[in-house]
């Protein structure tokens, strides 16, 4: 190994950092000089690959209660040790701890153009919160294997800290990222369908080439008033927009969604809509709007008593080819004011 | 589409007149359409009452 020993700052917690436990968990950051604590581990991984120059520490609940000041003050003191590398953990199933260890990669990473690894268990929630931009090494809940696991850290900071290739997240260890990297396969994608299909006509194990994106599950809120004193609110997916688009939502793929008065309608003239939506055929919405959005029955309800009121703004989006990530976005914040508006309860209609 | 609503885990889901118009139907008259969308209202409106501990499709009677 010719390679120049580098340069390495471990990020440990107070709890790995020898400081203490929960009652220490308020101690703000602070440096060390060379391997402390669970750093020593990092410094046996790294042998002569490297040395840890700094051990930097900051307490559980100071960097998650105080995270704007804890994780520049860090950056601060990692950039003060001008390593070559940054292993920060592993945080095992400790969320804040994980989420401290997340942060400050992404941070070291941007403004100190520095590598960073990081360690976790995978349903610690720094994981879902980093793993896109922070190399995050997969290990158990706890410190029972901490020797094997931070090999694995260090061994792909190595990589990353010399630019060297990185392989696969299967590969490495390491929680996907979300990044697609072309490769020459060594069969076509017709070959190794099937070959895919008889291993689980067979029931051996196999493994799809394409990830279905998880969806969380999310509770069921209880609607706590009665519907006869409930606010109502009409949101769609299916496109409906006032005539000329005023918000320019997108034909496919939206990014944008709109707020549309209703206030004084008791329907929606078709001559003053239109439907921009590229995934279904708007004929029918167009001839008559209330299709899509029923505010012509929505009203007939408020007026019998039925409904309590029904909310004078409708949310309309275009739902087709849309980024579940976008598709998040809108409907927290079509949420959000919805809630401040005092809405109890939405009628959300989908094509 | 229910099955893609159950699928991203939408809690209470109303099967309602299809794709290119949920809440009509350009095949019955002007009156009965009407009546379809407000029985689908009142529908959600009954699943909006309803506890469901998981995705939950309420089908037209």
């Amino acid at each position: 190994m010719a390679a120049r020993s580098l340069r390495v700052v471990s990020f440990l917690n107070q709890f790995f950092g020898q400081l203490g436990g929960e009652e220490k968990a308020g101690v703000g950051p602070q440096v060390m000089d060379g391997a402390v604590g669970a750093a020593r581990a990092v410094q046996q991984a790294l042998g002569d690959a490297g040395t840890v120059v700094a051990t930097v520490i900051c307490g559980d609940n100071h960097a998650a209660e105080q995270a704007d000041r804890a994780i520049p003050e860090l950056v601060a003191l990692v950039a003060a040790a001008r390593p070559d590398l940054l292993v920060a953990g592993p945080a095992f199933l400790a969320g804040r701890y994980g989420v401290a260890c997340g942060a400050l990669c992404a941070a070291v990473q941007a403004e100190l153009k520095i590598a960073t690894v990081t360690g976790m268990h995978r349903e610690n929630p720094g994981v879902e919160l980093y793993r896109r931009r922070v190399y995050t090494v997969e290990t158990g809940a706890e410190a029972t294997r901490m020797l094997a696991e931070v090999n694995r850290l260090v061994a792909l900071g190595l990589k990353l800290a010399r630019g060297e290739a990185v392989g696969t997240p299967a590969a490495e260890g390491y929680f996907a990222r979300g990044v697609t990297r072309n490769v020459v396969a060594g069969a076509s994608a017709a070959e190794r369908a099937v070959s895919m299909l008889l291993d689980k006509l067979a029931g051996r194990p196999f493994v799809s080439e394409v990830p279905r994106p998880a969806f969380p599950p999310v509770p069921a809120p209880r609607l706590v008033k009665t519907l006869e004193g409930a606010t109502i609110a009409l949101v769609t997916d299916g496109g409906l927009v006032p005539r000329g688009n005023p918000d320019a939502i997108e034909a496919l793929n939206a990014t944008r969604y709109g707020a549309y008065s209703i206030e004084g309608k008791s329907s929606l003239d078709a001559a003053q809509y239109d439907n921009p939506h590229r995934g279904y055929d708007t004929t029918w919405v167009k001839q008559d709007p209330h299709r899509l959005v029923p505010v012509d029955v929505a009203r007939e309800l408020e007026q019998s008593g039925a409904i309590g009121k029904l909310h004078e703004t409708i949310y309309s989006t275009v739902g087709v080819a849309t980024t579940l990530a976008h598709s998040a976005r809108m409907g927290r914040e079509i949420a959000e004011k919805l809630r401040e508006a005092g809405v109890d309860a939405v009628i959300l209609t989908s094509t | 589409m229910t099955p893609v609503a159950v699928m991203v885990g939408a809690n209470r889901i109303v099967s309602a007149a299809g794709i290119i118009h949920p809440l009509g139907s350009a095949d019955l008259s002007p009156d009965e359409e009407k009546a379809l969308r407000r029985r689908i209202v009142e529908q959600a409106l009954q699943a909006l009452r309803t506890e469901v501990a998981k995705p939950t499709v309420f089908t037209r009677e």
